[in-house]
């Protein structure tokens, strides 16, 4: 299925069921525990990131802790 | 009224019809904090101070560093060891000897924060810390005032604007720091020294707008950029009705220290 994730058009391999823990594990997303993630224009619970399920032409943006370049 | 040396000197504002006359003057009244004068408050500080922002405002504790050098321009490396605060003051006394300059010595806490943001019109988050930058966000979504919230990591780069009450804020999209350690933010994981100097600027490029009270303010949307693939992407972001602090339901009241999101680094002092 191809989704846009942040902003890129991305094939992910076509899988049944795919929830955004899966998505995140199958795209190697670094620091899974801590990227917040939006869908389709609304910030998803991390609750819920086994229950909700991908579907194809999704938008989904990863959103990263960005802190600062001290020392 | 415009003196005769400032229309000279803010001539190229002038211009724009965007500014004009009344646009300068709306600057030189205008009153900005800039909290951290290191990679992003550096270049931020250069900018309005040569810009006309009649009033700035800089917090910092801090002392100038050998390793703050690669990126915070403000400081030279005559200034190694002195207040990070009075070497930025220095500099920008030197560029616009017409503005104000007002220094805070100080780290911004639970206590502090809400008596030095609540004299300026817009406040810089310029600072390099989880727990400051929740502390910020805090602080201006509950007194109700605009800020402009940057990070840097390696060659990554994020802003947004946050109109309090109107546009998300910094919790609406991370509700809770980080834990402690969980994310570089130190010597280990590095950061390009340009990439603060291109963030830091368009925090003051929101400043200016909000003060003219011209263009589109980064709300509403995060900007994301990477310095290797020279790429900005936009992410809009909603306000979250689940948001701790901006949502339907607030279960933040008021302030508090996040001491678990202070970083090692920011432990050791320098």
């Amino acid at each position: 299925m191809i989704l846009t994730v942040n902003g890129k058009r991305t094939t992910v391999v076509d899988k049944e069921l795919l929830s955004i823990s899966g998505l995140l594990n199958e795209l190697n997303v670094e620091d899974p525990l801590y990227v917040t993630v939006e869908l389709n224009g609304d910030i998803m619970e991390r609750e819920n990131f086994e229950s909700i399920m991908i579907k194809d032409g999704d938008e989904v943006e990863f959103l990263y802790f960005m802190g600062g370049g001290r020392k | 009224m415009l003196s005769e040396e400032q229309i000279e000197r803010y001539q190229r504002h002038i211009a724009l019809k965007e500014v004009g006359g009344k646009g300068q003057q709306r600057l030189l009244d205008g009153r900005v904090l800039i909290i951290g004068a290191g990679g992003l408050g550096a270049p931020a500080a250069l900018y309005l101070a040569a810009a006309g922002v009649g009033t700035i405002g800089l917090v910092d504790a801090d002392v100038v560093d050998l390793t703050n050098l690669q990126r915070q321009v403000i400081h030279f490396t005559p200034d190694i060891g002195k207040a990070k605060v009075a070497s930025a003051k220095e500099k920008m006394a030197v560029i616009n000897p017409g503005i104000k300059v007002n220094t805070y010595e100080v780290w911004v806490n639970a206590s502090n924060i809400m008596g030095i943001i609540n004299d300026y019109d817009f406040v810089i988050d310029g600072t390099d810390n989880f727990a400051a930058k929740f502390l910020i966000n805090d602080a201006c979504v509950l007194a109700g005032k605009p800020y402009s919230h940057a990070g840097i990591l390696r060659f990554d780069g994020q802003a947004i604007t946050v109109r309090p009450g109107e546009s998300a804020c910094y919790r609406c999209i991370f509700p809770a720091p980080p834990p402690k350690d969980a994310i570089p933010t130190c010597s280990q994981a590095g950061v390009i020294g340009v990439l603060p100097g291109v963030l830091g600027m368009i925090q003051a490029t929101e400043a200016i707008k909000f003060l003219l009270g011209k263009g589109e303010l980064l709300t509403g949307r995060m900007l994301i950029y990477n310095a290797l693939e020279m790429d900005f992407n936009q992410v809009r972001i909603n306000r979250n009705p689940k948001c701790p602090i901006c949502g339907v339901t607030p279960t933040i009241k008021e302030l508090k220290d996040e001491t678990d999101a202070v970083a090692q680094c920011d432990l050791e002092g320098v």
